[in-house]
Formats: C-alpha cells, sequence, structure tokens
C-alpha cells in the first residue's frame, strides 16, 4: 500500500527538480541563520549563489557526528528556539549528544515518512501497533508513534523492555503490528515459546525493525519464529529517526524518502562519489527540515544503491540493507568484516541460532577473532567429535566466506546478553594506541 | 536393557559442575554414575541418575542444555581379565563403542560399565545372546 501516492511514484526528473528548489533554500537558510554552516562553507570558498540544482550539492561541506556534538545542544538551530516543539538526542554513551530539535513542521515530516513506513507493510486503520520502541528522547518510540497516529491505527506505546508485559499486552490486544529492534523481536519469541505462547496463533501479521543492522537469515528467522512479515526500516537521530528509508512488500532494498532526505553515497576515504552501484559510506542530507536542516551527513552506513524498477510501483531510489557501519567495521590481519557478515554465514549453518558474540584480540602482533555461539537443542549432541565438528565447519565455512580465520567456541545457551535495544556484537579488547 | 544417560553441555567454567550437581541434590536426585569428558573449550558431563525425566525437566529449567543418550550398562566381574573378556566378545560382534566409562558396585564383587554405542538397541540384543549379563535400567537404578 502506497500513502503518499504522488510523492513516491513522481518521475526521478520531477523529483530532481523538486530537490534542487529545496537544496537552494536550504542553502540560504543555513548560509544565513547557523553560523557554524556559515562558516563551513567560507572554508570551502562555496557561496548560496553557487548551488542552483541537486547536482551541485557535491560543492558543499560535509557535516560528522563530531561536529554535531561539538555545537551540543543547539548549535544547528536554524530557526528561533520558540519554533521548536520537540527534541531527541542520542544516548551520548560514546561522547556528547547528538541533538534533533524539531518544528511543527519537521514533526508533520516525521509523521508523513513513518506512516509510509508503515504503510509498506500494509498497516492500515484497523491495525493494532505494539510500539516496542523505547519513548523518550530515543527517537524509535515516538517515530512510530506519530507514523501510526497519521495512519489512524491503534498504538500501544509500550516502549522497550519489561519482556513478560509485552506478551500479556500481545495476547490480550491481539497486536498485529510489532516494531522494535531486530534482536529484540527475537529475545521476544523466544522469552514467549518459554511461556508457552504459539506465535502462530497471534494476530501478529508485520514487523519493523531498525536501529541496528541485521541479515537476511535473521529475517527468516524472526518470520518463522514470529508468523509474521519483517521489515527492515532505518533511520537515524541525526536525520529525523527513523524513516528515512524502509522496505516495501518485496524486500529487495530499502526506497530512501528522498523527497525529504538527499542520498549520496561516497567513498569513505577520499569523500568522492563511488561509481554507479558500488559500496561506500551514505550521505544524507536533510531537504526539507526547518529546525536543525543538515548538510551531507555522514552517517558511517555502508551501504549501495539499488537500480532497478521496484515492482511495488514506488519510483523513490532503494539502497541495499545495511551492509555494517564503519565504526562497527573491524579490521582483522588486513581483513576488513563487519558483524553481519558473520551472522550471515553462520545462519546458513543448519540450526544455528542468532545468539553470537565475536571476541577480538590482539596475540603478539596478531589479531585473534573469536566467534562464540550458544549451544542450542537442535546443535547439541552427547559426542564431542560431532560438536568439535560442528565448530571446525564453522570456522570452514568463516574461512570459505570471508577469508578469515576465527575461532569458533560453543558455549551455554543463554549465555550471551540479551539485549533490549541493540545488541552488543562485538567485544574489542585489543589495546591500540 | 536400555539406560537413560543425560548429557550436559558445560563450557570450561568454575562453579558449573557445583551448579549441578546443586541443582540435582536440592531436587533429591540421586547419581549413579558419573563422567566428565572435555576438549580445551567445553566438557559433556554425563550421568546416570535415579530419576532421569525429573533431572531433565529441572537442569532444562536452568538454562542447560541436556540430551538424553540411550547407553547400555553392562556388569562385568571385578576381578583381573574381567573387562577383556567382555570386550573380547563386543570386539568380535565388531561394535563400535562410542565411549565408555566405569564404576564398581557397592555390594557385590561386580564392576559396571556404561558404555555407548552408535545402534545400542541391536548391540544390547547382541550381546545378551553371548551371554553378557546387560543391566535393566531398574537394576542400575537401584544400585
Amino acid at each position: 500500500m502506497i500513502w503518499n501516492k504522488e510523492m513516491e511514484t513522481m518521475s526521478q526528473g520531477e523529483l530532481r527538480c523538486r530537490q534542487g528548489e529545496n537544496l537552494v533554500k536550504l542553502v540560504n537558510t543555513l548560509y544565513g541563520k547557523v553560523p557554524f554552516y556559515r562558516r563551513k562553507m567560507e572554508e570551502k570558498g562555496i557561496s548560496p549563489s553557487d548551488v542552483s540544482s541537486i547536482d551541485d550539492i557535491s560543492l558543499l561541506p560535509f557535516t560528522t557526528k563530531d561536529e554535531m556534538r561539538e555545537v551540543y545542544p543547539y548549535g544547528l538551530l536554524s530557526v528561533e528556539k520558540r519554533e521548536i516543539v520537540e527534541v531527541h538526542m542520542s544516548s551520548g554513551t560514546t561522547g556528547k549528544s547528538v541533538v534533533d530539535a524539531y518544528t511543527k513542521n519537521d514533526i508533520d515530516i516525521w509523521g508523513e515518512v513513518m506512516a509510509r513506513t508503515l504503510s509498506m507493510g500494509g498497516t492500515t486503520s484497523d491495525d493494532i501497533v505494539q510500539n516496542a520502541f523505547g519513548y523518550g528522547l530515543f527517537t524509535g518510540g515516538f517515530g512510530v508513534h506519530y507514523g501510526a497516529g497519521k495512519i489512524g491505527a491503534t498504538v500501544l506505546p509500550i516502549s522497550g523492555g519489561n519482556t513478560k508485559r509485552q506478551i500479556d499486552v500481545m495476547l490480550d490486544f491481539g497486536s498485529t503490528v510489532i516494531t522494535c529492534t531486530p534482536s529484540y523481536s527475537l529475545y521476544l519469541a523466544e522469552f514467549g515459546k518459554e511461556e508457552g505462547v504459539d506465535f502462530s496463533k497471534l494476530k501478529l501479521r508485520a514487523g519493523f525493525f531498525g536501529a541496528e543492522p541485521w541479515s537476511e537469515s535473521m529475517r527468516e528467522e524472526i518470520e518463522s519464529k514470529l508468523h509474521l512479515k519483517a521489515f527492515d526500516i532505518y533511520g537515524l537521530t541525526e536525520i529525523i529517526g527513523p524513516g528515512v528509508a524502509a522496505e516495501c512488500e518485496f524486500h529487495n532494498g530499502l526506497h530512501i524518502f528522498e523527497d525529504h532526505f538527499y542520498p549520496e553515497i561516497i567513498s569513505q576515504e577520499t569523500g568522492e562519489p563511488v561509481k554507479e552501484g558500488e559500496k561506500g559510506e551514505l550521505v544524507i542530507t536533510t531537504l526539507t527540515k526547518t529546525g536543525t536542516p543538515i548538510l551531507r551527513y555522514r552517517t558511517r552506513d555502508i551501504t549501495y544503491f539499488i537500480n532497478e524498477k521496484c515492482p511495488c510501483g514506488r519510483t523513490l531510489r532503494k539502497m541495499h540493507r545495511l551492509l555494517g557501519r564503519t565504526d562497527d567495521m573491524l579490521i582483522i590481519r588486513g581483513v576488513n568484516i563487519f558483524p553481519s557478515q558473520i551472522e550471515q554465514v553462520l545462519f546458513r549453518i543448519e540450526g544455528v541460532e542468532p545468539h553470537y558474540q565475536l571476541i577480538v584480540e590482539r596475540k603478539g602482533h596478531l589479531d585473534t577473532l573469536e566467534v562464540q555461539v550458544e549451544m542450542n537443542e537442535a546443535i547439541f549432541s552427547d559426542e564431542i567429535r560431532r560438536l568439535e565438528s560442528l565448530e571446525r565447519n564453522m570456522e570452514k565455512e568463516l574461512h570459505s566466506n570471508l577469508g578469515i580465520h576465527a575461532k569458533v567456541k560453543l558455549v551455554e545457551p543463554k549465555s550471551i546478553s540479551r539485549s533490549e535495544g541493540k545488541a552488543k556484537r562485538i567485544i574489542d579488547k585489543r589495546n591500540l594506541r | 536393557m536400555i539406560i537413560k544417560q543425560l548429557s550436559i553441555f558445560l563450557e570450561n567454567k568454575t562453579g558449573r559442575v557445583c551448579d549441578i550437581a546443586s541443582i540435582l541434590g536440592d531436587n533429591n536426585i540421586n547419581i549413579r554414575a558419573l563422567s566428565l569428558a572435555d576438549t580445551s573449550d567445553f566438557g559433556i558431563m554425563r550421568l546416570i541418575v535415579d530419576k532421569p525425566d525429573a533431572a531433565l525437566a529441572r537442569l532444562k529449567e536452568r538454562g542447560f542444555s541436556v540430551g538424553i543418550t540411550s547407553v547400555a550398562a553392562v556388569e562385568i566381574p571385578d576381578v583381573p581379565g574381567g573387562l577383556a573378556s567382555v570386550m573380547k566378545t563386543i570386539e568380535s560382534g565388531g561394535f563400535n563403542i562410542e565411549y565408555m566409562y566405569a564404576f564398581v558396585e557397592k555390594s557385590h564383587d561386580n564392576a559396571i560399565l556404561i558404555m555407548r554405542f552408535e545402534n545400542v538397541e541391536n548391540v544390547v540384543d547382541k550381546l545378551y545372546e553371548k551371554g553378557v549379563r546387560v543391566l535393566k535400567e531398574k537394576e542400575v537404578l537401584s544400585l
């Protein structure tokens, strides 16, 4: 179901004209109202008159997360403070928070793009949306809330955690749609199963999962355990929160809502655009936001454009589901790998479940990677040699698919901590200076 | 004549054997025989207990990976050469032992061998035909 036919099926030519008009407006605003951007443009020798179409975007400066932190809390505001109606921010676990300040206009946009997102999975006013994304300063909860509200669905704003209650509410209210992180959805499935819940008898039919990279095999796992269609959604606090891009029912890439968020893919080393279809770092410009608009934000997320006409009818460009983050990327003896790639390989092996952790250490001058995989009933054997051969088999698969030498270690069930938010996959014990 | 053995997956971490023993003890389950097989990373604890089904349920509740494996219990005279005579019979039958462990009976002059074969049901029948004393479950549990 297409929420906004006009915008979501517009011809690329027409879209580029609109994007160009909005970019010109944006650059003028930023130059006039935000000293941070004026200075950056001046440093590059650019003035607003140099920008006349969307193609000129490559002249403009990037914005990084660190820069956004430096101007905490209000350094990126392009309107008077009184026009701000809501503020969200990142958790700030790795430094100062990144702030997203929304005007009334921005909240409307947010509701619009999230309504499009939820409609991709067929959400209508008949649905009951159990929103298990966290409410609060984090953007997940409110983003889904505004989108579902726009559609007119019933929202259960249960927020994250309290898994027993999640299950009870799901049963009592007959939730048809669930929204949370993919790793939490599996935790819910596991918890529910232990409580004797038969998910095939529940009314759940669609799930929207995001806030961390996940794989195709994890989708299969979620779909078979929770008996629903799983949709990948993408967004980030720096841009708006969830609602930057989402998967349609064909599950082959995420349509980017590029009338609002202009995407580029660049080489993370050179900052230049990559060749058509090559993978690189996603960069986003907010074309229509008015509170804290952002120019060419370096997301640190790795993906590539999928250039194909989507059978769903949308003309919005698609990107591949995230391959990882530049800062999640592990470099093990010179080989670049993302946890999602390891996950993909492991789950192709019969019976292996998505509970794993990567331990990186440096022994002498060599990096070592240990992949801990939880034991479960499907792979349990009474015979040591079977278990050892399972470990060796996983190591062989990792080597032949990714070219890495990892040591696979089976660990006891539930010994890897389950997260209610983003799963912690990597423990890096290397002390690199 | 097939005995239910519990097999438990253990990481090599301190306190795990103690945890299992405590769970069994707290639930009034008595251990008849025990063996621990290990590698550098993990181990498998194999147990014969008086209430295998209850033990399985309690250990599963506590999150252990536990399975029930069918094994045979063979009684041999506790004298020099006792093991050799039984092993000859097994070997001449071409049966492949996956693993085995032994314990000594308290009240008799016999030892008990717990043996795991790939096709344990068939093997037990053949051993019985050849005059090897294969114990019934009831006999093992009442030791």
